[in-house]
């Protein structure tokens, strides 16, 4: 006999479902309660840097896109800070860096408004490339899926980013590089994500 | 101080896998390719931050929060309360925990739920709260009713409520269920079942809970919940150093 590890178990994952919007975007159910919706401005007014937007669908192992997806992204100001009591630095008032977004029902189509991150310094001494992260939820995915963001305009930081290089299959690497483009004096990055199949998008354990 | 290090490995092994076949929407909505595996950085240590200013104290009150002035819903006045643990047994305060449920008939207020059992006019179906400086939260609502939905033609969903639970970092985001001391659909159920160890499935059915009840008014039930635990700072917190 040895001595016991007294550590609890984690929770197990269960999926949302598909009403995952009554609880955590209540209006997009159909139905005004809360007096503040959460995660629906990431940045805040007061946000330096880039104001862009970030949008895609994602995409099940059919071709289809899905149309009951919840996202929630999470990710630093435009000096690379988090807003968190163990990052060092300020981030401007208003600034949460969080934000929670649903597809269309109709469209599958997903979209959010915020400021491009900048680089956050990694593990030992290495910077990571600016990148958001996403966390995503719906019918039938059991447990959240991690994936990041990264941007197709930071070639440069991509190539050196250390969890882009721990991807050891380098044509996997790009389905986490989101395109740029302008619309109607925007500036808007789209990122697909795959769910299964022909270029599935990279999914993390964090 | 030295700041704590990095989250325990998440068993993947106590959690459900992503295909899951007999949960049948599981099969097109998993990823084939094994996940990347990471080293945790400042960007998966951090995550959002919530205070008393974003929610309101009724929004934990179910049964009121949506009902006309002097009215409630209807259906069996139930308590359900717990902590939010980690790994190591040290609580979680203040962090958001959110829920929602069907109604007592087992119907969702979601424009897509077309099951026949009626909408309760005063139930809305979800509540948030944030634990106090022990861990603990408590919401009041309705015990949800059982439904059916569209997997294999005969099943039913045993009763439940959703939780989603935030932590103090984006790796202990946390979506589950929770269930009820008792229900004989629990041990049908396809998505209870895509977890494949059954201590694991009991870790989700919430106990019965008489200490708690308030006598002539609302039954209580527990449901304690465990986010992964961190590693204290030893010898080896190699997060930022070399």
């Amino acid at each position: 006999m040895v001595q016991k590890l007294e550590y609890l178990k984690e929770t197990p994952s269960q999926t949302a479902g598909p009403y995952v919007h009554i609880g955590l975007a209540p209006g997009a159910a159909g139905f005004d309660i809360y007096k503040n919706e959460l995660g629906r401005d990431i940045a805040g007014p007061n946000a330096k840097g880039e104001r862009i937007r970030v949008e895609g669908v994602v995409i099940d192992g059919t071709g289809s896109p899905i149309k009951d997806v919840m996202l929630e992204t999470w990710q630093a100001n435009s000096d690379g800070v988090y807003a968190h009591p163990e990052h060092d630095g300020e981030v401007e008032a208003g600034f949460s860096g969080w934000g929670r977004v649903i597809t269309d029902f109709d469209t599958g189509e997903w979209g959010f408004d915020t400021v491009k991150p900048g680089a956050v310094m990694g593990r030992n001494g290495q910077r990571m490339a600016p990148h958001i992260t996403l966390w995503i939820v719906a019918r039938g995915i059991n447990v959240g899926l991690n994936t990041r963001a990264y941007f197709d305009d930071e070639a440069e930081a991509n190539a050196a980013d250390p969890v882009l290089n721990v991807i050891e299959w380098e044509r996997r690497r790009a389905t986490l590089i989101a395109k740029r483009s302008e619309r109607d004096g925007q500036i808007v990055y789209r990122f697909d994500i795959k769910l299964q199949g022909e270029d599935e998008t990279v999914f993390f354990d964090i | 101080m030295t700041k704590p290090g990095e989250f325990y490995q998440r068993d993947r092994n106590w959690h459900p896998p992503a295909v899951t076949p007999t949960y049948k929407t599981s099969v097109a909505r998993s990823p084939q390719y094994s996940m990347i595996s990471l080293e945790q950085s400042a960007s998966e240590i951090t995550g959002p931050k919530f205070g008393h200013s974003d929610i309101d104290p009724m929004d934990r009150d179910m049964i009121h929060n949506y009902a006309a002035s002097g009215e409630s819903a209807i259906g069996e006045r139930i308590i359900v309360h717990g902590r939010v643990l980690d790994e190591n047994g040290r609580p979680v305060p203040n962090t958001l925990v959110e829920a929602w449920q069907a109604n007592a008939g087992g119907r969702y207020r979601h424009k897509k739920d077309t099951y026949l059992a009626p909408i309760d006019p005063n139930f809305g179906g979800c509540g948030r709260t944030l634990t106090d400086e022990n861990g603990y939260y408590f919401f009041r609502t309705v015990k949800p009713g059982a439904y059916p939905w569209r997997n294999w033609v005969n099943d039913w969903r045993p009763a439940h409520i959703h939780l989603s639970i935030f932590g103090t970092s984006f790796s202990q985001r946390l979506i589950t269920q929770c269930y009820f001391e008792g229900d004989p659909l629990i041990a049908k159920c396809p998505i209870v079942n895509t977890i494949p160890d059954q201590a694991a499935r009991g870790q989700l059915i919430a106990a019965l809970d008489m200490n708690a009840t308030i006598p002539l008014d609302t039954i209580a039930y527990k449901f304690d919940i465990v986010l992964r635990g961190r590693r204290s700072t030893l010898f080896e917190n190699r997060m930022e150093g070399n």
